[in-house]
C-alpha cells in the first residue's frame, strides 16, 4: 500500500512536471493555444508504472553492491568465459565467421549499416586508449576522425590520391594533431582537459564549417572516390562488400594492437597515470610523453575512421562531426566499461545497431538513447563488461 | 566610438547571460565536481515554459509587465523542479560511481530533455514574443543599448546580489559553502548534503531559466537545441573564471561576452564560437585553474 | 670515506611567506641508514618532495651520484628524472596504483630500468620479449623478498594495511635504486610488524648495498637501525649525530619534551 501511495506521488509530481510542454503547444505565429490533455494522462501512468520498476531495480543493485563490498572482486560469468581460452575460442571463432558470411546472408542496406557499427567499434577502441586506458577525458575525439576524413577528400580533390594512399596518412595527421593538441593541453586537470579537448573539437568543425576556400563549407565534398580493388572499378555493391572486408580486417587489426598496447610497459604506465599521477611521476614515468603517446595512438584511429568513413559515405560535410558524435563515442567507452575491448565492441554494436533497428519508433529513437545511457549508468556505472587484470602466469620459476 | 559603446554593451547583455547559466555549472561542479551537461538543456525548458506561459497570458489579455514577471517566475519555478528531477533520477543514484558515470549520465539527459521538447513541443525555431517593453527614456541611446539590454543587465546585477547575499548569510548558504570545501566533513558535522546539493541544483536551475527568458525575449526566437551551444559557451565562461568560483562565473562570463561580442564585431562574424574557445585554451594554458582559480597544489 | 650519494646544501623551501625549510644540509653514504625525525610540521616531508623533484627548491643545492658514479646538481629536475638517476620513495599516505595488480604495481616500478616503447609493444621483437621476461621475473623475486608473493595477482587495494606499506617498499625497490626514501613506513604498524620492518629495512640495505633515508616518528625503529639521525624543528636541522648522542642531546630533548624539562 505505501508502494502505491509512493508511485501516486511519483506519477502526480511528473504530471505536474511536464504539464506546461507536454500539454500545451502555443503557436505564437496565429496566436493559439492548443491542449493535449490526454498526453497528461499518459505521463502518469507511464511514470506510475516506471517507479515501480525503479525502485525494485535500486533495491537489487544496493543489495549488490553490499555484497561487494563483503566479498572480493565479484567476477561474473561473462567476464569468466571471456577470459579463458576454453570457452571463448569456439565464441569468438563463430562470430568470426558469422561476420565473414554477413554480406552474403543479408541486404546491401544492412551490410552499410554493419559498416557504419566497425567503424564506431574502431573509434570506441581508439578512444579507448585515451579515455578507458590512460584516463584521459577526451570530449572532442570527433575531431580527428574529421581530420582523417578531410584528409581522403581533400587530398583525394586536389592531388587525386587514392585510399590506399591516404589511409595511412589520414592516421599520420590525427596522430600529429593529436600531439599538436596535446602538448599545450595535457598539463590540465581532468575536466579541464575535457572542457578544452571539447572546445578543440568545436573549432575544427566551425572552421570546416566556415573556411569555404579550404573545406567548401557545409554544402561539404562529394564524389569522393570508394577505394579500388587493384585498379578495378567496383559497383556500388561489390564496392560496399569490399569496404565491409576491409572493415572486419582494420577491427581484427585494432583490436590486436589495443590488446598489445593494453599489455605492454607503455600499456601500465597508461594504467598508473589513470590511476595516480603523482606515484606514476614518482616511479619514473615521463608523464609529458606517456600521455601524449596515449594521444596520439587514440587519434591514429581516429584517423584510420576518417579515411574509411568518407570513401564508404563517398560524402562528407562538417554535419557528421558534432559533439554529439563525441558524445556516442564517448559514451561506448564507458558503456562497455573502461578498459574493456569486448565491451567496447559491444557497446558499440548496441549503440549503433540499436537505434538502426528501432526505426520503427524512429521519432522517439533519440529520446530512448538518451534514456538508455542515464539507465545504463544508474543501474551499472561499471559498464556492461567491467575489464578484469590480467594475471601473469610465470610464477614459481625458481631459479 | 557609438560602435564601440554598442559592442560594448552587447558584450555586457550576452556575458550577463553566460553568468546567469555558468553559475548553475559552477555550483554544481563545486559540490558534486559533476559537468552537469544537461544544465543547457534546463535553460532551454526555462525559455520554452516562458513561451508557454507568454502565450496563454496573451491570450487572457494580460499586459506586458505583468506578462514578463509571470513568464520569469513560473519558469524558474519549472526549471528548479526540473534541475531537481534530474538530479534525483540521473546523479544521486551515481555519487559513489566512477568519476565518468555521472558525466555519461549527464550527456543521455541532456539528449534526452532535446528530444523530449523537441517531441512535445516543435523541432522548428519559434518566434518569441518580445517581453520587454521599450522604454521612453531609453530612446537618446537606442543606437547604443536596447532596452531589453538594460534590463538584462540590470536583472542579472540584482540577481546576482541576491545569490551573494544568500550564499553568505544564510544557513543553507554556509552549508554549501561547507560542502563545496569538503563534503565528507560537512556530513560529519551535521550538514544534510543531500539536501544541499538540490538547493544548488534548484537555485542553478532557477537562475539559468532567468537567463532563459530574458535572452529569448531579447533574441525573439527559441528551438530545443539552444541549450546546447549556451551550455557549452557557458561552461567554457565558468572555467575561465575558475569553476567552483561564483564570482568567477560571473567575470567569466562578461570576459567571454566581450571577447565575442568585440571579435564579431571587429574581425569576423563567422567565427563567432571559435573566438570563444580559444580564449578559453590560452587562458587555460597560461592559468590552468582560471582567472580567479586557486591553484591548490596536491598535498603529497 | 666514499663519496655522498645525496648531499644537500643550505636547501631552502619557501611557500608563499612561509619559510618551510631553511638552510638545511644533510648527507647520505653508500649503504647508511639516516634516520630524519623531527615534530609534525617540521619540514621532513617537504624535504622528501624537494629532493624527489615534487617540488622546486627556492635555494640551496641538492647534488646526486648517478649511476655512473657522476655527481649531479638536481635542482629542479623532475620527479620521474630523479627516479632515473636512483632515487626511489614511498609515501606517507600510501599512493598505490588500487586497480591494478600486486604484480604490476612492482612492475610499474621497472619502468625507469626498462626501455620498450610503441614500437616494441606492437611487434613484441625479441628485445622487448626479454625485457618483459625480465621485468616480471625480477618484480617476482622482489615480492617474494618482501613477503608478498602470496598476493601477486590480488588486485593492490585488496592488501591488509601492512603489506600495502610492503607493497610501496618493493615498488621503489623496483627501480633498483642507491637511495631509498621511505617516508613513514611504519605509521599505521603495530608493534610486531614495526619489529619485522626493521628487520626488513635492515635487509634491504644488506642485500640491495643501497643507501636509505626515512622520515619516522617510531623513536625505537630509528634508533634500533639508524646510522646517523638528523632532527629537524621548525624547518631547520636542529642536531645530527649517532643515535646515541642524539638520545642524550639537549636540545633534542627541549624540542620533544617543551622547554620546562630540566635534562
Amino acid at each position: 500500500m505505501r508502494k502505491i501511495i509512493k508511485s501516486l506521488q511519483v506519477s502526480f509530481w511528473f504530471m505536474f512536471l511536464t504539464f506546461p510542454i507536454m500539454v500545451i503547444r502555443v503557436d505564437t505565429i496565429e496566436k493559439t493555444v492548443q491542449w493535449r490533455w490526454l498526453n497528461l494522462l499518459y505521463v502518469g501512468l507511464a511514470s506510475f508504472f516506471l517507479s515501480f520498476i525503479w525502485r525494485f531495480l535500486i533495491k537489487k543493485k544496493e543489495e549488490g553492491s553490499k555484497k561487494e563490498e563483503s566479498g572480493e572482486q565479484t567476477i561474473t560469468i561473462v567476464q569468466k568465459i571471456i577470459s579463458t581460452p576454453k570457452y571463448n575460442r569456439p565464441i569468438y571463432s563463430f562470430i568470426f565467421l558469422f561476420m565473414l558470411a554477413f554480406p552474403w546472408i543479408v541486404s546491401t542496406y544492412q551490410t552499410n549499416i554493419m559498416i557504419s557499427a566497425l567503424i564506431y567499434v574502431m573509434l570506441g577502441l581508439g578512444l579507448n586508449i585515451v579515455v578507458g586506458i590512460a584516463g584521459l577525458l577526451d570530449l572532442g575525439y570527433v575531431a580527428f576522425y574529421a581530420v582523417g576524413a578531410y584528409a581522403y577528400a581533400l587530398l583525394n580533390y586536389h592531388y587525386h590520391l587514392g585510399f590506399w594512399t591516404v589511409l595511412p596518412i589520414g592516421g599520420l595527421l590525427a596522430a600529429i594533431f593529436g600531439i599538436l593538441l596535446g602538448i599545450p593541453v595535457l598539463r590540465l586537470r581532468g575536466d579541464y582537459l575535457a572542457i578544452v579537448t571539447l572546445g578543440f573539437g568545436e573549432i575544427i568543425r566551425l572552421i570546416l564549417e566556415n573556411w569555404n576556400e579550404f573545406s567548401f563549407g557545409p554544402s561539404g565534398i562529394a564524389n569522393i572516390p570508394r577505394p579500388g580493388f587493384f585498379g578495378m572499378k567496383l559497383g556500388v555493391e561489390e564496392a560496399t562488400i569490399y569496404i565491409y572486408y576491409l572493415m572486419i580486417l582494420m577491427t581484427i587489426i585494432t583490436i590486436f594492437v589495443v590488446n598489445r598496447l593494453q599489455n605492454s610497459r607503455l600499456g601500465r604506465a597508461w594504467l598508473a597515470l589513470r590511476e595516480d599521477e603523482v606515484a606514476c611521476e614518482a616511479m619514473g614515468i615521463d608523464r609529458m610523453k606517456t600521455k601524449l603517446a596515449a594521444f596520439a595512438l587514440g587519434a591514429t584511429w581516429a584517423g584510420f575512421a576518417g579515411v574509411i568513413f568518407a570513401a564508404k559515405t563517398t560524402f562528407i560535410n562538417p554535419a557528421s562531426f558534432t559533439f554529439l558524435e563525441s558524445a556516442i563515442i564517448l559514451s561506448i567507452v564507458v558503456l562497455g566499461g573502461m578498459g574493456s575491448i569486448v565491451g567496447v565492441i559491444l557497446a558499440a554494436f548496441l549503440m549503433i545497431l540499436l537505434p538502426e533497428y528501432l526505426r520503427a519508433f524512429s521519432e522517439y529513437r533519440m529520446l530512448l538513447f538518451g534514456a538508455a545511457m542515464v539507465l545504463v549508468m544508474v543501474f551499472r556505472p561499471q559498464g556492461l563488461i567491467p575489464s578484469v587484470r590480467r594475471k601473469y602466469v610465470y610464477e614459481l620459476k625458481e631459479r | 566610438m557609438d560602435y564601440f559603446l554598442e559592442l560594448f554593451f552587447g558584450g555586457l547583455t550576452r556575458g550577463s547571460i553566460y553568468a546567469l547559466i555558468a553559475l548553475g555549472y559552477t555550483m554544481v561542479y563545486g559540490i558534486i565536481e559533476l559537468i552537469n551537461f544537461a544544465h543547457g538543456e534546463i535553460y532551454m525548458i526555462g525559455a520554452f515554459t516562458a513561451l508557454i506561459v507568454a502565450g496563454v497570458c496573451s491570450l487572457l489579455g494580460l499586459n506586458l509587465i505583468s506578462i514578463l514577471i509571470l513568464a520569469i517566475i513560473i519558469s524558474m519555478f519549472y526549471s528548479a523542479a526540473y534541475g531537481y528531477t534530474v538530479e534525483k533520477i540521473a546523479y544521486k543514484p551515481l555519487r559513489n560511481a566512477p568519476r565518468l558515470s555521472p558525466l555519461i549520465s549527464a550527456i543521455g539527459m541532456s539528449i534526452f530533455l532535446q528530444n523530449y521538447v523537441l517531441l512535445a513541443q516543435t523541432s522548428d525555431f519559434v518566434p518569441f514574443p518580445s517581453l520587454i517593453p521599450e522604454f521612453e527614456f531609453m530612446e537618446p541611446v537606442a543606437h547604443i543599448m536596447g532596452s531589453s539590454e538594460l534590463v538584462i543587465i540590470v536583472v542579472t546585477a540584482i540577481a546576482m546580489v541576491i545569490l551573494s547575499l544568500f550564499i553568505k548569510f544564510t544557513k543553507i548558504g554556509k552549508a554549501m559553502r561547507a560542502t563545496a570545501q569538503d563534503r565528507k566533513m560537512a556530513l560529519l558535522c551535521g550538514v544534510n548534503v543531500d539536501r544541499v546539493i538540490s538547493v544548488t541544483f534548484i537555485i542553478g536551475s532557477a537562475l539559468a531559466a532567468l537567463g532563459g527568458v530574458l535572452i529569448a525575449s531579447h533574441i525573439g526566437q527559441i528551438n530545443f537545441y539552444i541549450g546546447f551551444i549556451a551550455g557549452i559557451k557557458a561552461f567554457t565562461a565558468a572555467v575561465l573564471g575558475g569553476i567552483g568560483s561564483i564570482p568567477g562565473a560571473v567575470l567569466g562570463g562578461l570576459v567571454l561576452g566581450w571577447t565575442e561580442s568585440f571579435a564579431t564585431g571587429y574581425v569576423s562574424s563567422d567565427y563567432e564560437d571559435v573566438f570563444a574557445f580559444c580564449l578559453l585554451v590560452i587562458i587555460l594554458i597560461f592559468r590552468p585553474a582560471g582567472i580567479l582559480g586557486r591553484t591548490n597544489t596536491q598535498k603529497v | 670515506m666514499a663519496e655522498a650519494i645525496l648531499e644537500v646544501r643550505e636547501l631552502c623551501k619557501d611557500f608563499g611567506g612561509l619559510r618551510a625549510l631553511d638552510h638545511v644540509d644533510l648527507e647520505i653514504y653508500p649503504e647508511q641508514i639516516v634516520a630524519l625525525i623531527g615534530p609534525n610540521g617540521a619540514g621532513k616531508t617537504t624535504f622528501f618532495n624537494c629532493v624527489t623533484g615534487i617540488y622546486e627548491p627556492t635555494e640551496g643545492d641538492i647534488f646526486v651520484l648517478d649511476r655512473k658514479g657522476k655527481k649531479r646538481r638536481i635542482n629542479g629536475y623532475k620527479p620521474n628524472k630523479v627516479t632515473e638517476l636512483g632515487l626511489a620513495r614511498t609515501f606517507q599516505n600510501i599512493r598505490l596504483f588500487p586497480n591494478m595488480t600486486v604484480l604490476e604495481n612492482v612492475m610499474i616500478g621497472r619502468h625507469t630500468r626498462t626501455k620498450s616503447w610503441i614500437f616494441g609493444a606492437l611487434f613484441r621483437d625479441r628485445r622487448t620479449k626479454e625485457e618483459e621476461k625480465e621485468t616480471i621475473e625480477v618484480s617476482y623475486e622482489i615480492l617474494k623478498k618482501m613477503r608478498l608473493e602470496k598476493f601477486v595477482n590480488e588486485l593492490a587495494s585488496n592488501l591488509p594495511y601492512g603489506a600495502q606499506r610492503r607493497l610501496e617498499i618493493a615498488r621503489a625497490l623496483a627501480s633498483e635504486p642507491s637511495l631509498l626514501l621511505l617516508d613513514e613506513p611504519a605509521a599505521g604498524m603495530n608493534p610486531q610488524e614495526t619489529k619485522e620492518l626493521e628487520g626488513l629495512i635492515e635487509q634491504i640495505r644488506d642485500q640491495e648495498k643501497i643507501a636509505i633515508l626515512l622520515i619516522e616518528h617510531d623513536m625505537k625503529l630509528v634508533m634500533n637501525i639508524s646510522d646517523v639521525v638528523y632532527v629537524m624543528e621548525y624547518g631547520r636541522l636542529l642536531a645530527k649525530g649517532t643515535p646515541q648522542e642524539i638520545k642524550e642531546d639537549e636540545r633534542v630533548i627541549k624540542a620533544y619534551l617543551g622547554e620546562d624539562h630540566d635534562a
